[in-house]
């Protein structure tokens, strides 16, 4: 490819390559469309929801779905259906909060280590390693455990367990963008550290760390649904879906609606996200355009 | 096989092991700064009397710097003393040997089935590359990938256990009850474990077979009128068997992280149960001692899988 070819492919505006993108991977289009749809329910979730996530049902406990409850009731009479919907703003939450957490962590962190070099960059690889070397979800029980339990908690745990994971990326990427020429041009204009990093390094080293944090997103959910499950996250009266899977396990013989309705609502979220990491991975990186 | 480049390396590896075993510890102990407030009141429980709490301060030597308390509990963990559970008295190194043989059981398991299951899946997947059959497999990969494996777990008691009464649904029998029965009730929670193991095994081997297949030494083979067939399992496989290695030490990790909850599932007396429980009953000695243990194994588990790639791998020689 030429560099007239690839001029005006530059000069589009975002929007544009943005719909460019979205018609070629249907993929990448239905999993962004599907986690927006999820948003929406989750901020509208008090008025799309047909009873309250409380609301009992003393004459229907534990019943099968039908057309009052649409995926049946719990072991308290509350609608499935209902809890559902309130469960998405939790389970959203906590997975962009674990993600979040992990990438204002990792981000500075990998990009000190990989600029700085030196001692410093071997004393932080050392303390990556280190925290790499611990089972994630453990780890997250036990911090979870110090801190209280809860389900911010939970997931700032989750977050500062996964940042390891973004500094090590970021860490790679900035040995490779420091050695560019506009960053030693930028120091001989007298550019400040600071400057430097932000203005400089971390625009051209950030792809990655956009493809990473979307996948993430998937494991985190998985985090926040184990936690959940676990009884360390979300308190009632509060829902979210981990907690419903556990409710259901215990009544799966009687009514197992209840406990697949919730699981397939994570492994349906979890995988708009892996697909939309990967629709991410490959429009961002040059070398697999086209494949 | 063991030459002094070698075990020049093997010494290096051995040495970068080190200084990670013990910022682990340092990281352990230090959980407990993040418990808010006076830990020695937070750990001593509701309602705790002043003696139980002064109790608890004198047992952390609370009231010493922070170094001096990680010093003197990182002495006695060398030794093999964890401290004792706050609830039952029982010394936390007792719960770990009763607790985590029945996990690594678990955990070995899962990781057979994993690359038992995803070498055959892996190799059919790299035999026809963009084919249906390869894209099929590497979907059911990436289910595999995302699918909670505790809700897994249920379903597979569900059908298996309580629709087809195959294996029991929940419990355990430990090793040393005989290995057969041990097994008859570990395969359910290791099915469940599995599935991540089998997505990441059959991927790594599909894509370093298609790699290799196209290759300048396999198009000399299929010039020499090799069939396509023998260059995979004579050529392929040889030169990607040791990459598996890497795969099963990062998989130990997860599949250690996966088992605390699948524990909980199947209600297993493990390691993963008593972290758990300990967390949800406030039993922080316990809650140490067992992510040190794990944290250890993994430690080991890549040391050892790291050295056997440098025995094994010829090229290494070369590069």
């Amino acid at each position: 490819m030429s560099a007239t070819t690839l001029l005006p492919l530059q000069q589009d505006s975002i929007v544009v390559r943005f719909g460019r993108w979205l018609r070629r991977d249907i993929r990448g289009a239905l999993s962004l469309a599907f986690l927006l749809l999820l948003i929406v329910v989750a901020l509208l979730a008090p008025w799309i929801a047909p009873y309250s996530p409380t609301e009992q049902d003393y004459a229907n406990m534990l019943a099968e779905p039908s057309a009052r409850h649409w995926l049946g009731t719990d072991d308290l009479g509350r609608d499935v259906f209902s809890r559902l919907i309130h469960g998405t703003a939790s389970s959203l939450y906590a997975a962009f909060l674990a993600v979040g957490v992990a990438v204002l962590v990792g981000v500075p962190v990998g990009l000190v280590a990989g600029f700085m070099g030196g001692w410093v960059d071997l004393a932080i690889s050392r303390c990556i390693d280190t925290l790499l070397s611990f089972p994630a979800i453990v780890l997250a029980v036990a911090v979870t455990g110090a801190m209280g339990i809860g389900l911010t908690n939970a997931m700032l745990a989750v977050g500062l367990v996964f940042s390891p994971q973004l500094a090590r990326l970021v860490r790679a990427r900035t040995l490779v963008v420091r050695q560019e020429l506009y960053v030693d041009a930028a120091r001989c204009f007298g550019a400040s550290l600071p400057r430097l990093l932000l203005k400089h390094v971390l625009p051209n080293a950030i792809q990655p760390v956009l493809v990473q944090a979307t996948l993430l997103l998937a494991v985190a959910l998985l985090a926040e649904a184990s936690l959940n499950f676990l009884g360390l996250g979300v308190q009632p009266p509060d829902v979210s879906w981990g907690m419903m899977i556990a409710r259901g396990y215990m009544y799966m013989e009687i009514a197992p609606a209840q406990m697949y309705v919730p699981g397939l609502a994570i492994l349906l979220t979890a995988i708009a996200f892996n697909t939309l990491g990967e629709s991410l991975r490959v429009a961002l990186d040059p070398t697999l355009r086209g494949r | 096989m063991l030459t002094r480049k070698k075990l020049g390396m093997i010494a290096s590896r051995l040495l970068q092991a080190l200084p990670i075993a013990v910022l682990a510890t340092f990281v352990v102990y230090s959980l407990m700064q993040l418990i808010p407030g006076d830990i020695a009141v937070t750990l001593a429980g509701e309602n705790a009397s002043d003696e139980r709490i002064a109790e608890i301060r004198e047992l952390y030597r609370l009231n010493q710097p922070f170094l001096v308390q990680y010093g003197s509990w990182l002495w006695n963990a060398v030794q093999g003393d964890l401290g004792v559970s706050l609830l039952t008295r029982e010394p936390v190194a007792e719960t770990i040997a009763r607790t985590y043989p029945t996990t690594l059981l678990i955990v070995a398991y899962a990781i057979v089935l994993s690359v038992v299951i995803g070498v055959p899946l892996g190799i059919l997947a790299a035999s026809r590359p963009g084919s249906l059959l390869d894209s099929g497999i590497m979907s059911i990969a990436s289910l595999g990938v995302t699918v909670p494996n505790f809700w897994f777990g249920m379903i597979l008691a569900l059908w298996l256990a309580l629709g087809l009464n195959l294996f029991p649904a929940t419990g355990f029998a430990s090793p040393g009850d005989g290995l057969g029965t041990a097994l008859w009730y570990a395969t359910l929670p290791a099915l469940a474990l599995c599935t991540n193991g089998i997505a990441e095994v059959s991927r790594q081997l599909r894509s370093s077979l298609v790699e290799i297949q196209s290759s300048q030494f396999v198009r000399t083979l299929h010039a020499k009128g090799l069939s396509p067939a023998s260059i995979l399992w004579k050529h392929g496989l040889k030169n990607v068997g040791v990459n598996l290695l890497t795969v099963i030490s990062l998989l130990f990790n997860k599949t250690l992280a996966a088992t605390v909850v699948v524990e909980a599932v199947f209600a297993i007396p493990g390691i993963g149960s008593a972290i758990v429980n300990a967390v949800l009953q406030g039993d922080f000695p316990v809650v140490q001692g067992a992510v040190l243990a794990m944290v250890a194994t993994v430690i080991v588990v890549n040391l050892v899988t790291d050295v056997l790639y440098t025995v094994l791998d010829p090229r290494i020689e070369q590069a």
